[in-house]
Order: C-alpha cells, then sequence, then structure tokens
C-alpha cells in the first residue's frame, strides 16, 4: 500500500510535535527545525528514534543527517563547507533543496537546512526505496 | 551522597529489558518536606515525581550501559514522556519496568512503566509511564572531550548490580570511580 505525501506529512508533523513540543501550526513544510521549531542537537536523534517508529523504517547513524562531515578539515575550512564539502553533502543529503547554503556555506547555518519538507522527503525517499 | 533511587535490580536483560524496586520508606529525609503540613491539611508525605523520573533514569539507564558492557556513558538527553496516575507514598513499592525500543551507537530510547504495590496485599496499581531519551556522550559531542574513564556508572550502580546477583554483566576491566 503506498503512502501519500499527505499521510507522510501528517505523520511527520505528527513526530515534531512530541518531539519538539510544538504546535501542529507551527509545523509548516518551510518551518526550519532548529531556527523555527527549536530543535536542539540531542532532538535530532529523537527525531530518527520516533520517525523509525512512526513509518516502520530503519535509518542509519548519519542517513538524515551527515555525521562527520562538518568536523572534517578535509570537507570544512575557517568554518567555510570546501567545493569537496559541498559535493560530499550533496551526495549524502539527496533529499534537502543545498542551493541557498551553498551561497553562504557558513557551517553555523548548516542547521538551517532542516526543514520540515526536507524530512518529508526523506522520509518518501525511505519508503520508495 | 548516596544519590540511588532504586534499591535492588530484579531483571537485567541486555538490550532488551530491566526491572528495579524501590521500596519507599517514611525514614527517607526528603518526605519530611515534601510535603509539610499546612494550616489547611496535615503532612503528605511522597516522593517527588522528579525522583521517580529519576529513578527510572537510574533503571533505564543501567540497561543501556549494560546493553555496551558499559563503554559508553549513557547520559539522560531527554524525558519523552511522563505521565502520573498514583502517589508514591511511604509503606509502598515502586516497581519499575523499562524496555530498549530503540538502540544505536549515538543513543537509546527506553520504554518504563512504573507500578505501586501495596505490600499489604501484592496489589499493583499502575503510577507512571516514563518514556526517556538516552545519548552515548562521547558519540555526540563532536569537538568535546570527556574523561576516558566512565564517569556516568559509579561505584554505586556496580555495587548495586553485585548485590542484585548481576556482577557478571561488570567487565573485568571496568575501571569504578
Amino acid at each position: 500500500m503506498t503512502i501519500t505525501q499527505e499521510e507522510v506529512f501528517s505523520k511527520v508533523q505528527e513526530v515534531l510535535v512530541d518531539a519538539l513540543g510544538v504546535d501542529d501550526d507551527e509545523v509548516v513544510p518551510e518551518a526550519k527545525l532548529a531556527t523555527d521549531l527549536g530543535a536542539e542537537s540531542i532532538d535530532f536523534l529523537d527525531i530518527v528514534f520516533r520517525l523509525e517508529k512512526a513509518f516502520g523504517i530503519k535509518i542509519d547513524q548519519g542517513e538524515m543527517i551527515p555525521d562527520n562531515v562538518l568536523n572534517d578539515p578535509k570537507y570544512v575550512q575557517d568554518e567555510k563547507v570546501t567545493d569537496h564539502g559541498m559535493q560530499e553533502l550533496r551526495e549524502r543529503l539527496p533529499h534537502a533543496d543545498l542551493d541557498a547554503f551553498d551561497e553562504s556555506r557558513n557551517v553555523d547555518e548548516f542547521s538551517d537546512i532542516f526543514t520540515v519538507d526536507t524530512v518529508v522527503k526523506f522520509v518518501q525517499t525511505k519508503l520508495e526505496s | 551522597m548516596r544519590w540511588i533511587w532504586i534499591d535492588r535490580i530484579l531483571v537485567l536483560e541486555k538490550q532488551h529489558r530491566c526491572v528495579a524496586i524501590k521500596n519507599i520508606s517514611l525514614a527517607e529525609e526528603l518526605l519530611r518536606d515534601h510535603l509539610p503540613a499546612t494550616e489547611c491539611r496535615p503532612a503528605f508525605p511522597v516522593m517527588p515525581n522528579t525522583l521517580v523520573i529519576e529513578g527510572m533514569a537510574q533503571a533505564a539507564g543501567i540497561l543501556v550501559g549494560a546493553s555496551n558492557d558499559f563503554t559508553e556513558k549513557v547520559i539522560l538527553a531527554k524525558i519523552s514522556k511522563a505521565s502520573f496516575f498514583e502517589a508514591a507514598r511511604p509503606g509502598f513499592s515502586l516497581h519499575f519496568d523499562a524496555t530498549i525500543e530503540r538502540l544505536d551507537r549515538q543513543g537509546a530510547s527506553t520504554h518504563g512503566t512504573v507500578q505501586l504495590i501495596d505490600p499489604e496485599n501484592g496489589s499493583r496499581k499502575p503510577m507512571a509511564e516514563i518514556d526517556l531519551l538516552f545519548s552515548h556522550v562521547d558519540q555526540n559531542m563532536a569537538g568535546l572531550e570527556f574523561p576516558d574513564r566512565n564517569f556516568v556508572f559509579t561505584g554505586q550502580f556496580m555495587d548495586l548490580l553485585r548485590q542484585s546477583g548481576f556482577g557478571d554483566l561488570i567487565p573485568t576491566d571496568f575501571v569504578e570511580e
């Protein structure tokens, strides 16, 4: 049975409401998890665990949110992601829109790429694979 | 100070389940002030729900720690859910039952129930439901470094394991605080 985009969004919304203690109407597609919804680093682990449970999927470490990229000098220099780093991020985050981030490449702004829509697209990709 | 809010571990199955018991005694100092008498009512000694959460965190934390042979520093990162249905009163026992929902290199999530046991007749009532998220702190603190020794699982916890009959789960090379 296929699950529609609306159904994925609805479940993701429920996960984010429970994990972050926000209201339904705050969880809109363009909302940034960290900046708009107040997610802290540990919340991302919580969100991954809850998504697994809600959708019956397995999410490997670093699959939704890459680790060991932003603290690797091979990919980051002077607090900015290098060309090599951007290439790595695009390969590992096909579900994310990295174009806006590509303009600044500031490591501090990296968390802004994780919007509600990013999470929905990630789940859809997992469900289709 | 002994900061330990479970008295005995009854069941400890690595990567699965931990059951622990806590007997609430009127001799515990904290019950004197929680809650004292007022002009409107007599004293109502009750174990604070925050400490019931701590008891669950200790039972579930030992479970998460044992699941990796105490190689990880297991830190309570988030209280995902805490619902209470009864007051934890002296003369009763708390039965903590924690199960692992998800365990990976970064951390673990646990589901827990607490039952209030009446020793008069052995009856049990649901007392609380407490779901927790634990972080393996060495895996989640990019750029930060912690001591090599495992400062989470102190001698108090290891003694509890031994006294409960689970000393064989402590690695022989484990360095205790």
